[in-house]
This record gives structure tokens, C-alpha cells and sequence, in this order.
């Protein structure tokens, strides 16, 4: 039903102005005194060195690529799991051969050492 | 005009104008964050249409796995996350005329599709299991339960094929 | 139908003839009867919000052998409303080079992720904003939007501390979330559906004995989730000062810890609901949709008690650890579990109560024994490993 969304949808809008209104109160009410060493950037006192915007580990975009493939696994087993208990044992084997397949590949990620925080 | 036709043009607009900047931005991180605006407004169209599993689907797989992703990999492997180069090249016309003739063939093609002239599909029956219908689909040998198999091959093929361009560059 | 046992709709039909009377349309009076009921509940979490700074105060107090807050108010109880003041009319800092919309819009999505799951909790049977039949994945929709809310506001913050703890917390985010949602998958499977009020109703048994496994990998899970301790590498204040939100002051960072507090409630409030029988208690919530919205809150607040039991026991976990516990061992144990659930789910569906519950507990604890029977195995093998070889033998091997 198309009232469903709607709700979701108030109650999203609800949530931001929740916050904002939070935010807008604090911006009234509080003191605006800003000089340039309240507004530096803050590390423990120290100077920054060279850009903040710094270049990282690739690691962690090997995590998010896993992540990806399987989010996109369970997305289809969460239709499968709904009629699950309609259905014949045939469709719980074949949901087990479509998990059975991915585990492969993360055993095959595994392997090859992508895998380790390195 | 209804009420949904109204949040649809509006959501449309909004969707339509993130894309825009998604492509004229020159800073890499901003557009990754628009992309993520352009995809919320796709998840809300999916969601006027009753389509709530698409929806949900939508935001769940593009907003928080590849839009997260794009961000990682705008962070992670480039030195500059500006593009200073240039918006256009001298080509900019020949884009433009791709893009208006495929917008008319598409317009063409919609304009004769009974969906589209007839009468309004009939709303679902109160109660309707929408997604178990699907998973029905999803396993029946009579359906589709050989591309749902063969999914699962091709994101099997998607993560090995990653995980070995990653493990040659490393 | 009568005002105690089905307050919302007598309200909302009372409500909805008064503005009919005044000559409103129907749609406009569907729209402005669902804004009220939003916004009342959203108040309430507001406020259950700010009592849960209290809540969260004392009970750390506690487990450090301290009084916590007990000079404002009985018990300190107006404690929080003071923070509450000081936080507004603090001074709203935002470093020179942040990038100012981002920065700014960041806290706000970080609130509203966690709010906006409360339109599908069930409360009672007939209070709940909305049954969606695809609940479980609405779930995983709101944690993806706070996800995005914390990159933005490390990226954005122009600190480094602030995007390491960004990029921490987000890798520790994503990989927590596929034990997460396979462990939401096994209620599914039991009760054949996605819909929270579905789940509930169909809790005879609580889940919690159908696959402790699966409970437990889901609060584990949910931890991560939350970023608390053991899991809180996105903060690890002895490494990276307070991550993410460094730069935040005032209320910006009021909105995150609020966050926070609230998405580790509304965590404990999904645990009662897929695992321990949301509002059923006995036939107790039969008396009354107050009683039951009790009785999930109560639940709620027990589970909220054990996240934070967790979190003051338990040190934190290196972020290499972490990730090796989750990818190879929480990931394929789910992983199982759920082949194992669906399996014995559908050998034993047409067995007698008592066999189905006895096979699905025992498969589960039987799982559970090997996969730590394994991971023993592994920990052994590798100190042993580690003994053998480990630096400071190599050191005085080659000084010899």
C-alpha cells in the first residue's frame, strides 16, 4: 500500500526536522565567538602536517568489495526464506547450493590472503 | 493531479537535478554524495510505485554497498579527490544529440505501449504477499529458479574476478 | 473496539470525523493524523533519549564502583536536563577547513537513521506505525544511511583523526553487516515472513530457544554495529582521540551521542522483537496495548542493559582481530547456521512441537560446539606456532 511509504516517508522528514530544530535552537542560544585558533583543525594540539584529505590503505576497499558481493547474495535469499515454509525440501537444497556456491568464494578470498588485515 | 502525482514530479525533479551535479561537480567526494541523492530518489520512485522490496532493495545494495564503495575509492586510490580537468570537450554536441535521440526513441517506443494509454492497472488485492510471491518465483522449477542458481555463479564470478585484480596490484 | 484496548485507531477515527466535520478532505485528514502520530512518537523518543543519558550515567557508575550523577535531583535524575542545556547554549565550533554542508548535514542523518526505525517496531499488536512486509531489510536500509552519515562526517570534519575513524568504522560497519543480516534471515525462515508484527505473532516459542546461535550472533553483530565496545574502533580514544566526530562540539555532537544511545535502545528493542517474543509475555499482553507496549520496552531496556554490561567488561579489540573474527569465523558460522536452520526446519516442520523445538536447539548447540571446538583448535596451533618461532626466540637464536 502506497500509505505505507507515505508514513515511512513523514516520518523521514519528521526525523530531519527533529534534529534541525535541535541545531537551530543551540545556533540562537549559543555564543558565536569564532577566532582562528578555536577554529583550527584540532589533533591533540599539534599542527597539522600536509594535507587532511589523506590517501589510505587499500585494504579497506577490499573489505567493502566482499561486503558488496554478499549483500547482494542475501538480498536475494531474504525472498527464498519468506515462501521457504511453503515449500518442498527441493527449494531449501537449492537455496543451499546458492549459499554453497558464495562460500566458495569467500573461501577462495580467503585463500588468497585478501582476507588479512595487512 | 493526485497527491502521488505531484511527490512523483517533485522527487523526479530532485532526482534528475542530483544527476546533473553528479556529473558537473568538480570535487570527486561531493559527487559520489549526490550519486547517493539521485539513488535515494530512484528508491523513492520504486516506493510511489509500490514496489517496496525494489525500494528497500534500492538503498540496501546502492546506498549502502556501492555508493560507500564509490566513496572508498575515490578516498583510497586518488591523490587529488578534485577533478580539475575540463567539463566539456569540443564533442560536447555529439553527446548532446546521443542523448536527445535516445530520449526520443524512448519516448517513441513508450507512446504506442498499451501500459501507458490504458487504464491503470488494478491495484493489488489488500494483503497481497508481495515478496513471498517473489521467492516463489525465485525457486519454482517452473520460474526462474535457474537464474537465481546462475546468480550466484555470476557474484561468485564477480568476487573472484576482484579479488584477483586486487591481488595483482597489491 | 474501545479506547483501552485499541487506543490509536478510536483516537485516530474520533480525530479523523472531528476535522471530516470541519469540512477537511479525507486525504488531507490521513495525512495529518499520521503527521501527529509521528511526531508524538517521535517526541517521546526524545525523550526517552534524554533519559537514557541518565540511564546510561548511572549504570557505568556502577559497573566502575561509583555513585554516577546523584546531586541534580533525586537520583540525579535532572542531571540530563542540565547536559541537555549546557549543550545548547554551548558555542557551535566548525574547524576553518571543514566542508561546511556536509559537515553540517552529517549529525543530522546520523539522528534520523536511528528514529526512523521506530516507524515499523510493533509496540503492541495494534499500535505500530507501520507493518511493512519488508521489515528486515528496512532494518539494514536505516544502517546504511548511518553508515553514509559517519563518512560524511569524517570525511567532511577535515581532520585526519576524524576520516581514520571513519574509514575504521565503516570497515568494521560493512563486514559486521553480513553475520547481521544473515542472522535476520533465521526468524525469517521460522516465521515465514519479514513483517516484525509477523514474527512476533508467531513467537509460541521464543526464538531465543529455536537458535540461541543465531541470537547471539545477531547481538554480537549488533554490537559492531552500534560501534560500542568491544567493537568501538570507530572512537579507540588512545589511538585516534575520539574518531570520527573530533570536531564536532555542542549540539552537533549532542545529535551524535544521542544517536548513539538511541540506536543502542532501538538494538536492544530488535533483539526482544525477533528473538525473545517482542510484547508477548505469557498472555500478559492480551490485558491491554499499554501493558504490551510495556512489555517491550521493559525487553527493549534489558537488552539495552546487556549491550552496556558488554561494553564496561570487555577491552577493545585490535582492528585486525576484529576483522579475522568476523570474516572467518562469525561470517561462515552464519553462514551455516542458516543452512542448518532451513534444513532442519523444513525435515522437522511436520514432526510433533516438541521433537521440532528439541532438533532445532540441539542443531544449533551442536553448531555452535564445533565452531568453537575449531576456532580452540586454530588458537592452539597458532600459539604453539608462535612459541616456536615467535620473535623473541629468533632473537636469541641468532644472538647465540
Amino acid at each position: 500500500m502506497q500509505n505505507e511509504w507515505l508514513y515511512i516517508g513523514l516520518f523521514i522528514i519528521v526525523g530531519m526536522i527533529i534534529p534541525t530544530a535541535a541545531i537551530g535552537v543551540s545556533w540562537l542560544l549559543a555564543p558565536k565567538k569564532p577566532n582562528s585558533i578555536k577554529s583550527s583543525t584540532y589533533e591533540c594540539g599539534m599542527e597539522t602536517v600536509g594535507p587532511n584529505w589523506v590517501q589510505f590503505k587499500a585494504q579497506y576497499y577490499i573489505y567493502a568489495l566482499v561486503f558488496l558481493v554478499f549483500d547482494v547474495e542475501t538480498v536475494f535469499l531474504f525472498p527464498w526464506a519468506v515462501s521457504l515454509g511453503r515449500l518442498s525440501l527441493f527449494a531449501v537444497v537449492e537455496g543451499i547450493v546458492f549459499i554453497l556456491i558464495l562460500i566458495a568464494g569467500l573461501a577462495y578470498t580467503w585463500r588468497k590472503g585478501m582476507l588479512e588485515w595487512a | 493531479m493526485t497527491i502521488a502525482q505531484i511527490i512523483f514530479l517533485i522527487v523526479a525533479a530532485g532526482t534528475l537535478a542530483s544527476a546533473v551535479i553528479v556529473v558537473t561537480t568538480p570535487n570527486l567526494v561531493h559527487a559520489a554524495l549526490w550519486l547517493v541523492s539521485t539513488l535515494f530518489g530512484v528508491a523513492v520512485v520504486f516506493a510511489l510505485l509500490n514496489a517496496g522490496f525494489l525500494a528497500v532493495v534500492q538503498v540496501v545494495v546502492y546506498i549502502g554497498a556501492i555508493a560507500i564503495l564509490f566513496i572508498f575509492a575515490v578516498m583510497l586510490t586518488r591523490r587529488e579527490q578534485r577533478d580539475f580537468g575540463q567539463q566539456m570537450n569540443r564533442f560536447w554536441w555529439l553527446g548532446a544529440l546521443v542523448a536527445v535521440a535516445t530520449f526520443a526513441g524512448l519516448a517513441a517506443m513508450l507512446q504506442s505501449w498499451s501500459g501507458l494509454s490504458g487504464a491503470a492497472a488494478a491495484d493489488l488485492p489488500i494483503g497481497f504477499d508481495s515478496v513471498g510471491a517473489l521467492g516463489d518465483a525465485l525457486i519454482s522449477p517452473q520460474a526462474f529458479v535457474l537464474p537465481f542458481e546462475v546468480a550466484s555463479v555470476l557474484l561468485l564470478a564477480a568476487l573472484v574476478g576482484a579479488v584477483y585484480v586486487a591481488f595483482n596490484r597489491k | 473496539m474501545n479506547l483501552w484496548n485499541d487506543p490509536v485507531h478510536v483516537i485516530a477515527d474520533w480525530l479523523g470525523g472531528l476535522l471530516g466535520g470541519l469540512g477537511m478532505p479525507p486525504a488531507v485528514a490521513t495525512v495529518l493524523l499520521a503527521l501527529l502520530g509521528i511526531v508524538i512518537l517521535a517526541s517521546a523518543l526524545m525523550v526517552l533519549d534524554i533519559f537514557l543519558v541518565w540511564v546510561e550515567r548511572k549504570v557505568v557508575a556502577r559497573f566502575q564502583d561509583r555513585l554516577g550523577p546523584n546531586r541534580v535531583g533525586p537520583y540525579g535524575l535532572i542531571q540530563p536536563f542540565a547536559d541537555i542545556i549546557k549543550l545548547i547554549i554551548k558555542e557551535d565550533i566548525t574547524p576553518d577547513g571543514a566542508d561546511k554542508p556536509v559537515f553540517n548535514l552529517a549529525p543530522l542523518l546520523s539522528l534520523m537513521s536511528v528514529l526512523i526505525l521506530w516507524a515499523i517496531i510493533p509496540l503492541a499488536p495494534l499500535v505500530l506505525g507501520v507493518d511493512l512486509n519488508v521489515s528486515l531489510l528496512y532494518l539494514v536500509a536505516a544502517g546504511a544511511i548511518g553508515t553514509l552519515s559517519i563518512i560524511m562526517a569524517g570525511w567532511a570534519s577535515n581532520n585526519k583523526y576524524a576520516l581514520i575513524g571513519a574509514y575504521r568504522q565503516v570497515a568494521v560497519l560493512v563486514s559486521f553487516e553480513i553475520p547481521m543480516i544473515t542472522t535476520l534471515l533465521i526468524p525469517t525462515v521460522l516465521s515465514g515472513s519479514m513483517g516484525l508484527k509477523a514474527i512476533t505473532e508467531s513467537q509460541g516459542i521464543w526464538y531465543v530457544v529455536l537458535s540461541p546461535l543465531g541470537a547471539f550472533i545477531f547481538l554480537t553483530a549488533a554490537i559492531a554495529e552500534l560501534g560500542r565496545t568491544p567493537f568501538d574502533m570507530n572512537e579507540a580514544e588512545s589511538e585516534i582521540v575520539a574518531g570520527f566526530h573530533i570536531e564536532y562540539t555542542g549540539m552537533k555532537f549532542g545529535l551524535f551521542y544521542a544517536g548513539e544511545l538511541l540506536h543502542a535502545f532501538t538494538f536492544g528493542g530488535f533483539l526482544a522483537i525477533l528473538f525473545f517474543g517482542g510484547y508477548r509475555l505469557f498472555g500478559l499482553e492480551n490485558l491491554g496495548p499499554a501493558v504490551a507496549a510495556a512489555i517491550l520496552l521493559a525487553k527493549a531496556m534489558i537488552g539495552y542493559w546487556v549491550i552496556m554490561w558488554i561494553k564496561y567488561t570487555l577491552m577493545r579489540i585490535r582492528i585486525d582481530h576484529m576483522l579475522t573474527f568476523n570474516w572467518k569465523f562469525l561470517t561462515p558460522l552464519a553462514f551455516t547456521l542458516l543452512m542448518v536452520t532451513a534444513l532442519v526446519n523444513a525435515l522437522l516442520r511436520d514432526s510433533g512441537t516438541g521433537v521440532y523445538v528439541a532438533g532445532m536447539f540441539f542443531s544449533n548447540v551442536l553448531l555452535g560446539w564445533i565452531a568453537l571446538e575449531i576456532a580452540r583448535r586454530h588458537a592452539r596451533s597458532a600459539r604453539d606456532k608462535h612459541e616456536r618461532t615467535g620473535p623473541v626466540l629468533e632473537t636469541v637464536r641468532r644472538q647465540a
